[in-house]
C-alpha cells in the first residue's frame, strides 16, 4: 500500500536502468545516507563508531572485492586476505617513504599494488578453472603472508613485525579520533561502492556473468575472456587492497601480517555466501552479520549463570554455529541475505494483497 | 650426495604422510563430486577422539573401534544434512559446504575435547636406523609400511568386492548407478566412512608426528597441491602426488631455503602444483574434462 | 542462381576433424553463398555439430581450409570467428541462465560497443549515450522475434521454446553476416516450429543475413531452405537445391536404411 510503484512510470531508457527505479527506494537510500553521515557522528558513542561500525563497513569493501572476482566472474578465490595486505603494506610503506604523499592517494596506490598482485595470481585462471584455480589464490594467500613477514624492509625494518600506522591527515585536518576514521571509512566505501554499481552493471559486468555462467558460449560471442577474467582479479585486488588498508589504518592502527591470514579470507568468503554471491547489498548484510552475530553470542552466554560457558567454549559454538549457518544458507537459500532481503521487499510491494 | 639421498627418501617418507590424507580425499571426490574441505577437521576429530579416549585409560584398539564408530556416525550425518539437500547444486556450492562443514566438525572437536595439545606415543621410537649408509627414521618407515597396507586394502575393497564396484559405478555416473539399482545414500556412508577410517589413520601418524592439536585440520591445506598434481580422481596419482609434493618441499627447504629464506615449505608446494596445472590442467593422472557444446 | 567465387560467403574445403583416433568429420567440402539458407542435415552422429563446431572456432580441423568472405582462416579461435561476423546458437541451450532476457540479448552486442569500462565505470564519455543506444538496438531485435513480456525474466526460469528464441535473439543482436542454427526446433511442436521458420525467413529475408543450419525436420528444410548438404558417417553425400538432394539415392538409402 506504501511501498508500490502505481503511478511511476519510466519514459526514458536511463530512467529504467537506475538502480533503484521505485521512488520510495531512491528516499530510502537518501535518507539512510543522511543518517550515517550526519546523525551517527553525533550520537555514536566510540565504542560503537570503532568497534562496529567501522569494521563492518570495511569489511563490506572487502565483500564487495571478492564478490567481484567470485560473485559475478565467477572465479574462486582464498587469497582474498592476501590481497588486503599487499594494499595495507604498500599503503603504509608508501606513507612512510614519501613525503608529502596525501593519504587518500596513498590508498589508493595500495590498491593498485594490490590490483596488480591480483592480476598476476589471476594468470593462471586463462587455463585452469574451477576448483583448481582455488591453488593459485591459495599460493598468492601463502606466499604474500611469507613474504611480507621474510623481508624486513615491507615493515621499515621494525624489531618485532608490528607496527603501528600513521596519522591519519586529509587536507590537514586530523581524523585519528574514532569519528574522524569513521567518516574516512564511511566515504571512500560509499564511493567505492557506487563505482561498483556501475562496475557491475556495465558491459564488463555483463561479461563477468556470461563467463562465469557459460565461458565456452561467452568466447563463441566473442567476449574476450583473457582481458574480462584478468580485469576481474585486478579490479576485485583493488577493492581488497583499498580495504585492507583501511582495516590497517582505521581499524586496527597496526599494520601486521597476522591480521590478514587465511583464517581472514574464510571470513570474507563465508561474508559473500551469507550475504549472497552477485550482489551489492549482500556484502553490507553478510559484514554486518559476521561483525554482529560474535557480540550477540557473547551477550547471550553472558546471560547464562556465569561461567557455564567460558570464552573458549563460546568461540568452539561460534565456529560451529558458523559452519551450520553456512551450510544451512546453501541449502535453503543459497542468493543469501540480499535475496530474503529482495522477497521482504517484494511481499511489501504488494501489502496488503498476497500476490 | 648420500646427504641429497638422505634429504629425498626423508621427504618421500613425508610425503607418505600427504598420501593418507590424499586418498581420504580422492575416495569422496570419487563418490560424491565433491572435494572434502572438511577432510583436515575429520582427521583432527577422529584423532582427538582417539588421544581423549587413551587418555581416560581405554585400551588401544577400543579406542580405535570407538573413533571409528564416531567417523561412522559422522558419515551418516554429513550424508543426511549436507549431501542429500545439495545434491544437484554446483560442485562449487558442495565445496562451501564441506568448508561450513569443516567449521562444524573443528569446533564439535574442541568443544567436545578441549583446545590443548595432545601427545600421542603409538609405541614406536624415533631413533634413526642406519641403512646403506644413511640415516632414516624409524617412524617414518613405519608410516610408509601403513600407507603401503591401507592402500592395498582400499585396492582389494575397489576392486575385487561387490561393495568395490558399487563405489566404482557412482564414481564414474551416480545416476546410471541410481538405475541399476544402487543405494547412493549407502555408497556414500561407506565412502565418508572409509574416508573417516583412512584420516583416522593418518590423525594417529600425523599426531605422533606433531601432536594431536588444532593445527592437524591444515594438513588439509597441504593435500590439495597434492591432489593438484595426481588429478582428484585417482588413487595413484595421490600417491605419487604426495610423494612429489613431500620430496620437493624437503628438497627445497634444505637447498633454496639457506638462500630465499625459511619457512620456504608453505608456499612451496602450491608454486609447484601452479606449474604443474599450467602444463596439464587435469593433473599428472587426472581424467580431462570434455566439454561438450 | 550463379554462384561465382565472389558471392560464396563460407567456403569449406576437405575439412577433416577427429578427435583422439574418432574421425567426426572426413573431406568436407562446400560452399555457402551470400544471403541463401543452407541446411545441415544428416542421421544422428554424423558430424553435423562437430562441423559446425568447426565453423564457428571451438575446434581446430586437423585438415582442410575455411574461407569466410573471401578471406582464408586457418586456425582461428571462437572470439575471432564471432569479430569477423558468424554468430551461432547452441544445440543444448548456451545461455547465461544467472541473466536477464535484455541482459542476454545485450551481451550479443557487446562486440558493437566503443565506450571502454572505466568510462562506464565513472559513467563519462560515450557510455551512457551508447547505454541507450544499444539498448535501442536490443529492443529491436527482443520484438523482432516478439520477446517483449519476457525481457526481463531470469533466462533460467523461461520455458525450453523461449529460451531457444532467447538465443537466436542474442546471436541476432550481434548483427552477424552469418547465423548458424544449431537444431533450433529442436524439441518443439508443430505450432512452434511453424513460428521459428518464420523467424528465420524473416531473417533471412528481411536482414540479408546467410543462415547455415542443423535440422533434422526434413519437411522444414524442404520448405525453408535454398540448399541442402548432406552428411553421414562424417562424409559429405549430398550437396544440392533440397528437390535434387531428395531423389538422391545416397540419401536415401542413408536415411531409410541399408546400412543401418
Amino acid at each position: 500500500m506504501f511501498y508500490r510503484e502505481a503511478g511511476q512510470f519510466n519514459t526514458r531508457y536511463a530512467e529504467d536502468r537506475r538502480s533503484f527505479p521505485l521512488r520510495q527506494d531512491r528516499h530510502g537510500l537518501a535518507a539512510l545516507l543522511a543518517v550515517a553521515f550526519v546523525v551517527v557522528p553525533w550520537v555514536g558513542n566510540d565504542y560503537w563508531l570503532s568497534a562496529i561500525l567501522i569494521p563492518f563497513l570495511v569489511l563490506s569493501l572487502a565483500g564487495l572485492g571478492l564478490n567481484l572476482l567470485t560473485g559475478y566472474a565467477g572465479q574462486l578465490s582464498l587469497g582474498s586476505a592476501a590481497f588486503m595486505a599487499v594494499g595495507a603494506f604498500a599503503t603504509y610503506n608508501l606513507e612512510v617513504r614519501v613525503d608529502g604523499l596525501p593519504l587518500l592517494i596513498s590508498i589508493a596506490l595500495g590498491g593498485l599494488a594490490a590490483a596488480l598482485v591480483s592480476a598476476l595470481f589471476g594468470l593462471p585462471s586463462l587455463r585452469i578453472k574451477g576448483f583448481y584455480l582455488l591453488v593459485s589464490t591459495l599460493a598468492a594467500q601463502f606466499f604474500v603472508g611469507w613474504a611480507l613477514t621474510r623481508f624486513g624492509w615491507f615493515s621499515n625494518d621494525s624489531a618485532s613485525g608490528v607496527i603501528s600506522a600513521p596519522r591519519l591527515d586529509i587536507f590537514g585536518v586530523n581524523l585519528d579520533a574514532p569519528v574522524g576514521r569513521y567518516l574516512l571509512t564511511l566515504t571512500v566505501v560509499v564511493a567505492l561502492f557506487w563505482l561498483g554499481k556501475n562496475l557491475v552493471r556495465s558491459e564488463l559486468g555483463r561479461q563477468w556473468m556470461a563467463v562465469r555462467d557459460m565461458d565456452t558460449a561467452a568466447a563463441v560471442i566473442g567476449i574476450p575472456l583473457a582481458k574480462t577474467k584478468l580485469l576481474a582479479f585486478a579490479l576485485s585486488g583493488f577493492y581488497l587492497g583499498v580495504a585492507g588498508a583501511l582495516w590497517a589504518f582505521a581499524y586496527l592502527g597496526t599494520v601486521e601480517p597476522h591480521g590478514f591470514d587465511l583464517s581472514r579470507s574464510f571470513q570474507i568468503l563465508f561474508i559473500i555466501i551469507i550475504g549472497g554471491l552477485g550482489s551489492l547489498s549482500g556484502n553490507f548484510l553478510g559484514a554486518a552479520f559476521i561483525v554482529l552475530f560474535p557480540v550477540l553470542l557473547s551477550n547471550l552466554a553472558s546471560l547464562l549463570p556465569g561461567g557455564l560457558i567460558d570464552a573458549g567454549q563460546l568461540e568452539n559454538l561460534q565456529k560451529m554455529f558458523f559452519g551450520a549457518l553456512i551450510i544451512l544458507f546453501l541449502i535453503k537459500e543459497p542468493e543469501g541475505l540480499a535475496r530474503l532481503w529482495q522477497g521482504f521487499r517484494e511481499r511489501a510491494r504488494r501489502w496488503p494483497l498476497r500476490y | 650426495m648420500e646427504f641429497f639421498f638422505e634429504v629425498l627418501i626423508g621427504g618421500l617418507l613425508a610425503g607418505v604422510m600427504y598420501d593418507l590424507v590424499a586418498i581420504g580425499f580422492v575416495l569422496i571426490y570419487k563418490a560424491s563430486g565433491v572435494f572434502n574441505f572438511a577432510q583436515g577437521a575429520m582427521v583432527l576429530f577422529s584423532a582427538l577422539t582417539f588421544v581423549s579416549l587413551l587418555e581416560r585409560g581405554v585400551p588401544f584398539w577400543l579406542a580405535f573401534l570407538i573413533s571409528l564408530a564416531a567417523m561412522l556416525l559422522i558419515a551418516v550425518a554429513v550424508e543426511r544434512v549436507v549431501l542429500r539437500p545439495l545434491v544437484n547444486r554446483s560442485p562449487i556450492t558442495l565445496f562451501m559446504a564441506t568448508l561450513g562443514l569443516s567449521y562444524v566438525i573443528e569446533g564439535f572437536a574442541q568443544a567436545l575435547w578441549g583446545a590443548q595439545v595432545h601427545g600421542l606415543d603409538l609405541g614406536i621410537s624415533d631413533e634413526p636406523l642406519e641403512l646403506g649408509g644413511m640415516l632414516l627414521s624409524q617412524f617414518d618407515i613405519f608410516a610408509a609400511l601403513t600407507a603401503a597396507s591401507l592402500v592395498a586394502l582400499l585396492s582389494w575393497l575397489f576392486n575385487k568386492t561387490r561393495l568395490g564396484l558399487a563405489l566404482r559405478a557412482v564414481a564414474d555416473d551416480p545416476l546410471a548407478a541410481l538405475a541399476v539399482g544402487i543405494r547412493l545414500q549407502r555408497v556414500w556412508v561407506v565412502v565418508w566412512t572409509v574416508a573417516g577410517f583412512v584420516g583416522l589413520v593418518a590423525g594417529l601418524l600425523w599426531g605422533a608426528r606433531l601432536g594431536v592439536q588444532f593445527s592437524l585440520s591444515l594438513v588439509v591445506l597441504k593435500a590439495l597441491p597434492v591432489l593438484i598434481i595426481g588429478g582428484f580422481t585417482s588413487i595413484s596419482g595421490a600417491i605419487v602426488g604426495g610423494l612429489i609434493i613431500g620430496a620437493s618441499e624437503k628438497l627445497a627447504e634444505v637447498y633454496l631455503g639457506p638462500i630465499i629464506g625459511s619457512g620456504i615449505e608453505n608456499w612451496f608446494p602450491y608454486g609447484l602444483a601452479l606449474l604443474f596445472l599450467l602444463v596439464r590442467p587435469a593433473g599428472l593422472f587426472g581424467e580431462r574434462a570434455i566439454e561438450r557444446v | 542462381m550463379t554462384q561465382t567465387a565472389a558471392t560464396h560467403l563460407l567456403e569449406l574445403d576437405n575439412i577433416s576433424l577427429s578427435f583422439k583416433g574418432v574421425k567426426a568429420v572426413t573431406g568436407i567440402s562446400f560452399r555457402v553463398a551470400a544471403g541463401e539458407i543452407c541446411a545441415l542435415i544428416g542421421p544422428n552422429g554424423a558430424g553435423k555439430s562437430s562441423l559446425l563446431n568447426v565453423i564457428s572456432g571451438v575446434y581446430q580441423p586437423q585438415e582442410g581450409r575455411i574461407r569466410f568472405d573471401n578471406r582464408e582462416r586457418r586456425r582461428m579461435r571462437a572470439h575471432d570467428v564471432a569479430v569477423r561476423g558468424v554468430a551461432r546458437t547452441f544445440q543444448n541451450i548456451a545461455l547465461f541462465k544467472g541473466m536477464s532476457v535484455l541482459d542476454n540479448v545485450l551481451t550479443g552486442r557487446h562486440l558493437k560497443r566503443r565506450s571502454t569500462w572505466i568510462e562506464q565505470t565513472l559513467r563519462v564519455g560515450r557510455a551512457a549515450a551508447e547505454d541507450d543506444s544499444q539498448r535501442e538496438a536490443a529492443e529491436r531485435v527482443i520484438a523482432f522475434l516478439h520477446l517483449q513480456p519476457w525481457r526481463d525474466a531470469l533466462v533460467g526460469t523461461l520455458p525450453y521454446g523461449l529460451q531457444k528464441r532467447v538465443e537466436l535473439a542474442r546471436a541476432l543482436a550481434a548483427e552477424p553476416r552469418l547465423l548458424l542454427l544449431d537444431e533450433p526446433m529442436a524439441g518443439m511442436n508443430a505450432d512452434e516450429k511453424q513460428q521459428m521458420s518464420r523467424f528465420i525467413i524473416d531473417i533471412n529475408r528481411e536482414l540479408g543475413t546467410t543462415v547455415l543450419l542443423i535440422e533434422h525436420d526434413i519437411g522444414v528444410v524442404m520448405n525453408i531452405s535454398d540448399h541442402v548438404v548432406v552428411l553421414d558417417y562424417g562424409r559429405k553425400i549430398g550437396d544440392g537445391s533440397p528437390e535434387a538432394v531428395r531423389k538422391s539415392p545416397e540419401v536415401i538409402s542413408a536415411y531409410l536404411g541399408t546400412r543401418h
